[in-house]
């Protein structure tokens, strides 16, 4: 039996993805049922796919202070940060309980290995050396987007990133959770950020698990994922600290040991994920007004998520996959998906699933092809990642008066 | 803030360094330290297909995890795990990098599975059938210590025992030349709460603004300063010792890591 956590208050958070820069643009982008996805234009990429790519990321460069993290991935964090004050809202939490006592949490599976790529066309001829401007620390290094964001918001706390694929973003709420109760740290930075890249592209291809069209999740007809990028920040602290209304109530991780790239058929790690989650939080599956599935939009993903859905609350609780819109943001999904669930609970509102036309009959769920307006209490997201890593969070709200 | 854990277990593997037996011999000074290319194992617990597609980065975690979890009299399947490496498998990155800088950019499906830095925690799954939580970080020179902390974390609030693995290996041109790790060096300790029949040391880390320890052999110290993971041996050396022994190992600046060792029993 999992042990109950002690909830935690979202004091801050921001989202950035193919659906617009800040929170306003996204939960526009979601009430308009809109997708940011559209066919593949990135780099010298040529494949038959949509990606969800954030606008302007290669117009935006870093502060020439940062001149060492210079990268898409460190821009995209950059960008991220700006928006819905939540820089100013790190820089009031650090004033107030000190620098050093604000850890660092982020989630990303590719970091800047996009410049690797870039420079490896560029080794000289005669030696194989890379070209002298590239940097390995503040670009290739999966840690550079933590030790950007530790340094571009002036903390010294500890710093980590966790980088297990398309949990990673997930599983840093769970890790600060465990620092923050530990005493370790009084606050903390948690996130994702990943950005469109070669390796990806290329390496879901290769497995054949891109869809050609926008991706369908839960469709009958789904065929593969489509790629996005995005940035996504939460700040955390605990809320008698704090006027809270919004909160991280549970965490559950678990692993499959199945398989490198494939979930477990029968959804074993998933739903032992989601298990915890209840436990942790002290919930029922009753207690669950909408779930932010992973849905990927692969046959395998969709189904095994949806059997352990079936299996842990049942057949009725409302959900979605909002990766239609926003495309599968990798080691920033998690955090963008967190954010999403966090503007569930603050406009009483659950998003549709867009793109799929015809949810499978198959998979026992009740996914949501129009969005639903109502009370919206106590929401889970899932997160799935190669590696059978899995990690499944539930967020709540106070009630009004308690 | 104080948090504290039992070592029950612990694995080594590194250059000169052919397990942890070895390594104590070491590093209480019964034989010297003589460098030499780090001899990997090849991993009889995976099945013959997941082990032709494994490389150094995952052979090196999985031997080290499985000799702590020997010496811990430990059931690895039960264990939650956190994986610590500050660059995971460089010569697959290596391959796919290659690959995608000509035309065809025909990438092989298992070096794409095998680029993710959560691919030594996968295969030990697969290994050893453990389904708890996995984590895999990255600190860069500083992962040592945030695998510690994450590892230590778990312990004091989960009240459960953990398995850490700390691990890297070293890059092929071009990419050693810009991130010069000159070979493998892997270290695994099982953490728990409560002392056991296996108990070493109980361990009490505080974060700390005093200067990292270095070794005294200066051997050691290269070898300490070259490899992230290796950041470990000053708490080694302490494991070692059958004395109270206060150390402060490496972690991100402008905090180290200030470590109790007192032997147990």
């Amino acid at each position: 039996m999992t042990e109950r956590m002690k909830p935690l208050a979202l004091t801050g958070f921001t989202a950035t993805s193919c659906l617009g820069l800040g929170l306003d643009a996204t939960l526009a982008a979601l009430r308009a049922r809109h997708t940011g996805l559209a066919p593949c234009a990135f780099e010298s990429v040529v494949l038959d796919t949509y990606v969800g790519e954030v606008p302007g990321v290669d117009h935006s460069p870093l502060p020439v202070e940062f001149t060492d993290y210079e990268c898409r991935n460190n821009r995209l964090a950059h960008l991220g940060l700006a928006q819905d004050g939540f820089a100013a809202s790190v820089r009031h939490c650090a004033a107030r309980v000190g620098a050093e006592r604000v850890g660092v949490f982020l989630g990303t599976s590719t970091s800047g290995i996009l410049e690797t790529e870039l420079a490896y066309r560029g080794r000289d001829a005669a030696s194989g050396a890379l070209p002298t401007e590239f940097r390995y620390r503040g670009a290739h290094n999966t840690f550079s987007l933590a030790a950007f964001v530790r340094e571009a918001l002036q903390l010294t706390g500890p710093a980590v990133v966790i980088s297990s694929a398309c949990s990673s973003s997930a599983k840093v709420f769970a890790s600060a959770q465990r620092a923050l109760a530990a005493g370790l740290i009084d606050a903390a930075v948690v996130g994702g950020v990943d950005s469109l890249c070669l390796t990806t592209l290329y390496g879901f291809h290769s497995l054949q698990l891109v869809s050609r069209l926008p991706c369908r999740p839960f469709d009958a007809a789904r065929d593969g994922i489509s790629i996005g990028e995005a940035a996504a920040f939460a700040l955390l602290e605990r809320p008698d600290a704090v006027d809270a209304t919004l909160l991280l109530l549970g965490t559950g991780e678990s692993s499959d040991a199945y398989h490198m790239s494939a979930p477990h058929p029968q959804g074993r790690g998933a739903g032992a994920a989601m298990l915890q989650a209840l436990e942790s939080a002290g919930l029922t599956s009753a207690d669950i007004d909408y779930i932010n599935f992973h849905g990927t939009a692969t046959p395998s993903n969709d189904e095994s998520e949806a059997r352990a859905v079936a299996a842990v609350l049942g057949s009725e609780t409302p959900g979605s996959s909002t990766k239609g819109a926003t495309g599968h943001t990798l080691g920033a999904a998690g955090a963008l998906e967190a954010v999403i669930c966090a503007l569930a609970l603050r406009h009483d509102f659950m998003p549709a699933g867009v793109n799929t036309a015809a949810v499978d009959p198959a998979l026992k769920v009740n996914y949501l092809r129009d969005n639903l307006p109502g009370r919206v209490t106590h929401v889970m997201s899932n997160s799935f990642g190669f590696g059978g890593s899995n990690c499944s969070l539930i967020f709540g709200k106070r009630g009004r008066g308690s | 803030m104080t948090l504290t854990a039992c070592v029950n277990g612990v694995g080594l593997l590194g250059p000169g360094i052919s397990n942890w037996p070895h390594g104590l011999q070491i590093l209480r000074g019964e034989v010297p330290y003589a460098a030499a290319p780090t001899v990997l194992p090849v991993p009889a617990c995976l099945p013959s297909a997941e082990r032709r597609r494994t490389g150094a980065i995952v052979r090196l975690a999985l031997a080290v995890g499985l000799e702590a979890t020997t010496n811990a009299a430990a059931d690895p399947a039960m264990l939650p795990a956190v994986f610590s490496s500050s660059g995971g498998d460089g010569a697959n990155c290596h391959e796919i990098c290659q690959v995608l800088a000509g035309t065809e950019r025909a990438l092989s499906p298992t070096r794409f599975h095998n680029s993710v830095h959560n691919a030594a925690s996968g295969y030990w799954g697969i290994a050893t059938g453990a389904t708890a939580a996995s984590n895999a970080l990255c600190a860069f020179d500083a992962s040592f210590g945030a695998g510690l902390l994450e590892a230590l974390a778990q312990v004091q609030v989960e009240h459960t025992a953990v398995l850490l693995i700390a691990y890297d290996a070293n890059y092929p041109e071009p990419l050693y030349s810009k991130r010069p790790i000159p070979d493998a060096f892997g270290v695994a300790l099982v953490l728990a709460p409560a002392t056991g029949a296996t108990t070493l040391a109980r361990l009490s880390v505080t974060l700390s603004d005093t200067a990292a320890a270095r070794m005294p052999q200066p051997a050691l110290e290269t070898l300490r300063a070259a490899i992230p993971a290796a950041r470990s041996l000053p708490l080694l050396a302490g494991l070692a010792r059958r004395a109270t022994r206060d150390v402060v190992i490496d972690y991100l600046g402008p905090k180290n890591l200030a470590l109790r060792i007192e032997p147990c029993p």
